[in-house]
């Protein structure tokens, strides 16, 4: 059975796979690929955070270590410049996931508030490390290999490779969600101390979940790095990269499916056009800033919701008005 | 490594953590009222430090006499802040909110920065900045004990403020339960405001020291930030008297690790005794354990 919903579904998909066929100007395309990258990642940061409610604002860890897994392999494994390196971009996921497991163990030991707190001082500890250690090039930064393909058609493979990341995100949400695994996550959202008398085993539940997540954040920043060609500490541990996240999930609707997707999608978008449009830092800094502090003092539900609200108000209005027509016929 | 220079950092790192202390106590005042984590710290920091610089270079006005000005300003921005956008915060995920909120404050605030000052490194100065003095046998950076000092009167200060007047006694209350507080004809909203204000006066005396002590631009905010985010969970969140005990022992112990190992370390160990600490005392050293919220 094919529902309304599904066909959307499918529609945008489409939608996705066409827009670089049909849209050849490296700039849009290239925006395309940070846009579906933020997708992915935001999608899977509410899988975790949007679901339990312990929000992560530390994912820049993920990400990073994604990027640095990718171009240190590439580098020892003496990988060439070709398809290949779509190959590693799982690892970078996997190295993710398996730094989340430590994070994890100390984060998620307290409630909600510190949580949130410990993520940052996490987060800031990994930069620092990429600065400081020799391995990952200090602040000069990594290469990775150069990749000789046409200019033209540059962007189209990372594009592929970052809407089958997004797939692949969005699948496991919808999975999670529908899954017993998904509830206990909801009801740690919902009350904690309830769920844990009910019999949820939070702790496991929190860190399964945390772990999950970091997966698809690991291989965005794998892709992003070979997209870049080049990383350095402050681009791929990034704070601006946590609270986009954590932004774009909010700006959407923290805890549905589509949100994510419309938020990053929306907000990658506009920032990627931002940054181009006004290539002063600071100008850029001051407009992301405030379109930043409208979203979130006027749309802090999320915009699904409030499209959802407003749709039903209005029919809502129209069934009223229906009534009050059929009172004066009668 | 010698007796002397492990003396040196330990004494460095108590001058300079009675600072960062000072700091993060306003944090931990605004998270412990209003519920709020106020990561837009760290740029009010060097909000202040700019002020300073600017008085100094353009007014010629010393740095601690121009604290008598930057200090109220602060106060003035951080009620018009308070007013502006963190009275508008509602619904459930409020500390979540209130860290984005503050977070596109402090971002706007650092474009702001940036353009009027340019993204150079800039030190203040001042005669006393470069000048030492020996005490058994180690120099001692003028600006290091004028910091202190400051930090001690001002923490004296708010200590009298907050333990000897009317006004303490709701702030305090405040702290330990808002509904209870409000239920006893407290105006939890007038205390907050205040507080905030309070909270972000106290960046001006720290960024002004933060600012003479070590070169600075906007972005100089982030480290701050993290730091100081640091010392509020180790010593407890909402925990006045844990943020002055986790400051100081935070910057000693990195000083110290700075010498005994070298400055590559003295930032991670910042984050190893947040590890140690929290899985030995998950609500910080002075921490109230979490009470269940209905």
């Amino acid at each position: 059975m094919l529902r309304v919903r599904n066909v959307w579904w499918i529609v945008a998909l489409g939608a996705l796979v066409l827009f670089p066929l049909i849209e050849t100007n490296p700039t849009y395309t290239g925006i395309g690929v940070s846009a579906l990258i933020f997708m992915g990642c935001a999608t899977s940061w509410n899988m975790f955070s949007g679901y339990s409610g312990y929000v992560n604002l530390g994912s820049a860890v993920f990400y990073g270590v994604g990027a640095y897994t990718i171009t240190l392999l590439a580098d020892h494994l003496n990988v060439p410049g070709n398809g290949d390196l779509f190959w590693l971009v799982p690892v970078g996921g996997v190295a993710a996931m398996i730094v989340a497991v430590p994070v994890g163990l100390i984060a998620l030991r307290v409630r909600r508030h510190t949580f949130v707190v410990i993520t940052i001082a996490i987060f800031f500890v990994f930069q620092l490390s990429a600065i400081n250690f020799s391995f990952t090039g200090g602040t000069s930064g990594l290469q990775l290999p150069l990749i000789p393909w046409l200019e033209t058609n540059y962007n189209k493979p990372f594009y592929y490779a970052a809407l089958a990341v997004v797939v692949f995100a969005v699948l496991l949400s919808v999975a999670v969600r529908r899954s017993r695994f998904g509830l206990q996550l909801l009801a740690i959202r919902d009350d904690e101390d309830r769920a844990a008398g009910l019999g949820v085993k939070v702790f496991a539940v929190k860190l399964v979940g945390f772990t999950m997540s970091a997966f698809v954040v690991g291989m965005g920043g794998a892709i992003y790095a070979i997209f870049i060609g080049q990383i350095y500490p402050q681009f791929v541990f990034d704070p601006i990269f946590d609270i986009s996240i954590a932004l774009m999930a909010i700006f959407g609707g923290l805890g549905t499916l589509t949100g994510p997707l419309l938020g990053a999608l929306v907000l990658e978008s506009t920032q990627q056009y931002l940054a181009i449009r006004f290539s002063n830092g600071s100008l850029y800094l001051i407009l992301f800033g405030s379109l930043f502090l409208v979203i979130v003092l006027f749309v802090p539900q999320g915009i699904v919701v409030f499209l959802g609200d407003w749709r039903s108000r209005r029919r809502a209005r129209r069934a009223e008005g229906a009534r009050v027509v059929l009172g004066d016929a009668s | 490594m010698n007796g002397t220079a492990v003396l040196h950092s330990i004494i460095d790192g108590v001058l300079t953590g009675s600072v960062y202390a000072l700091m993060a106590t306003g944090l931990t005042l605004i998270f412990g009222v209003m519920n709020i984590i106020n990561v837009a710290q760290g740029i009010f920091v060097i909000l202040g430090a700019y002020l300073s610089y600017a008085l100094s270079v353009h007014l010629g006005i010393d740095l601690f006499v121009g604290l008598l000005i930057t200090i109220p300003t602060l106060f003035v921005v951080g009620i018009v802040v308070e007013r502006l956008f963190l009275t508008r915060i509602k619904g459930p995920e409020r500390v979540v909110m209130s860290i984005l909120v503050t977070y596109a404050v402090s971002l706007v605030i650092e474009g702001i920065l940036n353009l009027v000052f340019s993204t150079n490194y800039v030190e203040l100065h001042a005669w006393y900045v470069n000048r030492s003095v020996k005490f058994l046998g180690i120099y001692l950076g003028y600006i290091y004990l004028l910091g202190f000092a400051m930090a001690v009167v001002l923490l004296a200060a708010l200590y009298v403020m907050l333990y000897r007047t009317r006004f303490g006694t709701s702030v305090r209350a405040s702290l330990a339960d808002q509904t209870s507080a409000a239920l006893v004809g407290i105006n939890v909203r007038r205390v907050s405001t205040i507080c905030f204000g309070i909270g972000i006066a106290v960046t001006a005396a720290g960024g002004m020291i933060y600012g003479a002590t070590n070169a600075f631009n906007a972005s100089s905010s982030y480290d701050l930030i993290s730091r100081l985010l640091v010392i509020i969970v180790l010593g407890g969140m909402g925990s006045l008297g844990g943020a002055l005990v986790a400051g100081i022992m935070m910057v000693t112990i990195e000083d110290l690790v700075g010498v005994v190992w070298g400055p590559v370390w003295s930032s991670l160990s910042f984050f190893l005794i947040l590890v140690v600490v929290l899985s030995l005392r998950p609500q910080g050293l002075f921490g109230k354990r979490s009470v269940r919220v209905a």
